[in-house]
């Protein structure tokens, strides 16, 4: 696939949008073990803006994964609040979708591309013409419409993950969770499915929360970028990404503001490593 | 599929069968000794015995048991399984009961069973159900157990009502395993269809095997012994085509997964 040029509402809805879609409030998470507990997230505080592209960054081991459960709701904070449209996350909230890094285990392997589309659309109350309509747009958009009727495991990995998004997209979500989600895939894939993503969030006006470790891609996507330290975690920085509003893996790569923006996160991400490693020395 | 492979495979799956009776017929062809009767009087004891009235007075009411024990175990098994599957709390309450009632071999409850229900189909079916339903249980439990972490949260994500959580992951998740619980059961079922007949009733397929050999119908009593290996060989054939119909995602994954 050429890298195509993609256009971004860019500055109209980032960091000062009027409405709050997502408001992470003071969150810590401690998990309960038998005899000892351990703080994966100590203190973290930050908000996105309906609309917005958000992408989250840390070391690896820096709770990005307990974050996203906790705003999916599928984990319980353990102090502080995380609130979706200004209600409380209690429980997985309706307008949700995640897509997960382990693409081929999210999809169930005994449904056809198209029933996996198709599931959470039932589960919604979506009518049948309906659900139609969005499952074939949704694998349209995601250029798998050919392949509808064949079942994940028949495809390569890149277009499993396709499909998860094909089905995240289908469920017309007012924000989209994404756990890292092409840690897994090849470099030429992941470039695609990046532009992918840019494409159907100008297209949808959905809020994403992209959590990454790779540095470049959160440069390369996010109007901001939030970067997290070390567990147990804190909001280090929050970095607005004023790279132009088209974007595009070659040029947008190459610009100064791209490397003295990730050189900048690259640093911090470092700074995280240091401290810990003093702080346990 | 050319010719020649079908031919091979045809001759892959009937090869030994075919080698087996005709090794049979030819030690057995001038037989003079009473209990080791020649294979032709067994075929002709077979053809005379089983179709007859004897089918419906006999087969067809081992047959009914048999199935409807087998499909009550099924249900209270896959039911009784997923719900140990899913909850902890049950499971580990009452693991290690199970533990000591799958332990105990199911023919020696045929003489409680006859106090509690007398002689007749309840105390056969009642046989055919608790010796059925531990495989059963146990592999859905394990099935139900090892459901994809990243799939239930799918569908937490998707707020999946519990009605389609059981129908369109647990149970679909599980299938293979039950399935393979499925499986041992069925021959466990006919060896129990049989030991619940051979102890007592007044019908079926254990009884009157065991009446021809009590009544020297020795030709008889061996193609009665034939026709119980027959059934359970076409009780297998019906199952495993289910199964391919109901488990081709799993097999077609599992291919893909060793790269065929």
């Amino acid at each position: 696939m050429v890298p195509d040029a993609t256009r971004l509402p860019g500055t109209t809805v980032a960091g000062t949008g009027p409405e709050v879609m997502l408001d992470i409030r003071h969150v810590q998470k401690i998990y309960e073990g038998r005899d000892r507990s351990v703080e994966a997230v100590r203190d973290l505080d930050f908000r996105v803006a309906a609309g917005e592209l958000v992408c989250v960054v840390g070391p690896s081991g820096a709770g990005k994964t307990t974050l996203l459960r906790c705003i999916a709701g599928l984990l319980e904070v353990t102090k502080g609040e995380i609130l979706l449209s200004n209600q409380k996350v209690t429980g997985p909230p309706e307008g949700m979708a995640v897509v997960f890094q382990e693409y081929g285990r999210s999809l169930f392997p005994w449904m056809t591309v198209r029933q996996n589309v198709e599931l959470p659309l039932r589960e919604k109350g979506v009518d049948r013409s309906e659900r139609a309509r969005l499952v074939d747009e949704a694998l349209e958009a995601v250029g798998l419409a050919h392949v509808h009727r064949a079942h994940p495991w028949q495809l390569s990995g890149g277009m499993q993950q396709r499909v998860a998004i094909a089905r995240a997209v289908a469920y017309e979500p007012r924000v989209l969770l994404m756990d890292e989600p092409f840690a897994a895939v090849d470099a030429q894939t992941r470039a695609e499915l990046e532009d992918l993503i840019l494409r159907l969030w100008q297209r949808l006006n959905v809020t994403i929360v992209f959590v990454t470790h790779d540095i470049d891609e959160s440069v390369y996507l996010g109007q901001r970028v939030i970067v997290l330290s070390n567990s147990p975690t804190v909001v280090l920085d929050d970095v607005k990404i004023d790279l132009p509003g088209e974007r595009d893996q070659v040029t947008t790569r190459s610009r100064p503001e791209f490397s003295r923006l990730r050189t900048r996160i690259y640093q911090l991400v470092q700074l995280a490593k240091q401290q810990n490693a003093t702080a346990r020395a | 599929m050319t010719l020649t492979t079908l031919l091979r495979r045809l001759g892959y799956t009937l090869g030994l069968p075919v080698i087996l009776v005709a090794l049979w017929w030819v030690t057995s062809a001038g037989s003079q000794n009473f209990f080791w009767p020649p294979l032709a009087r067994i075929m002709d004891a077979f053809a005379e015995t089983w179709f007859g009235p004897r089918f419906a007075a006999d087969v067809l009411p081992s047959l009914i048991r048999l199935f409807i024990g087998y499909l009550v175990a099924l249900v209270a098994g896959v039911g009784l399984g997923v719900a140990v599957g899913s909850w902890r709390w049950l499971r580990e309450s009452i693991e290690p009961s199970l533990e000591f009632f799958r332990a105990i071999p199911p023919p020696v409850l045929v003489p409680i069973l006859i106090l509690f229900f007398g002689i007749g189909e309840t105390m056969n079916v009642a046989v055919i159900i608790i010796g059925c339903v531990w495989p059963i249980l146990l592999n859905t439990t394990e099935g139900v157990r090892s459901v994809d972490e990243v799939q239930r949260d799918t569908a937490a994500c998707f707020r999946f009502r519990p009605v389609s959580r059981l129908f369109r992951l647990t149970l679909p998740a599980a299938s293979p395993q039950i399935a393979a619980g499925a499986r041992q059961a069925l021959s466990v079922a006919i060896i129990l269809m049989v030991i619940s007949e051979l102890f007592a009733t007044t019908n079926g397929l254990g009884f009157v095997i065991v009446q021809f050999q009590r009544s020297f119908q020795i030709p008889q009593m061996w193609s009665g012994i034939i026709l119980l290996g027959l059934i359970g060989v076409a009780l297998s054939m019906i199952f495993r085509f289910f199964e391919s119909r109901a488990l081709s995602w799993y097999t077609g994954m599992r291919h893909s997964e060793r790269g065929e």
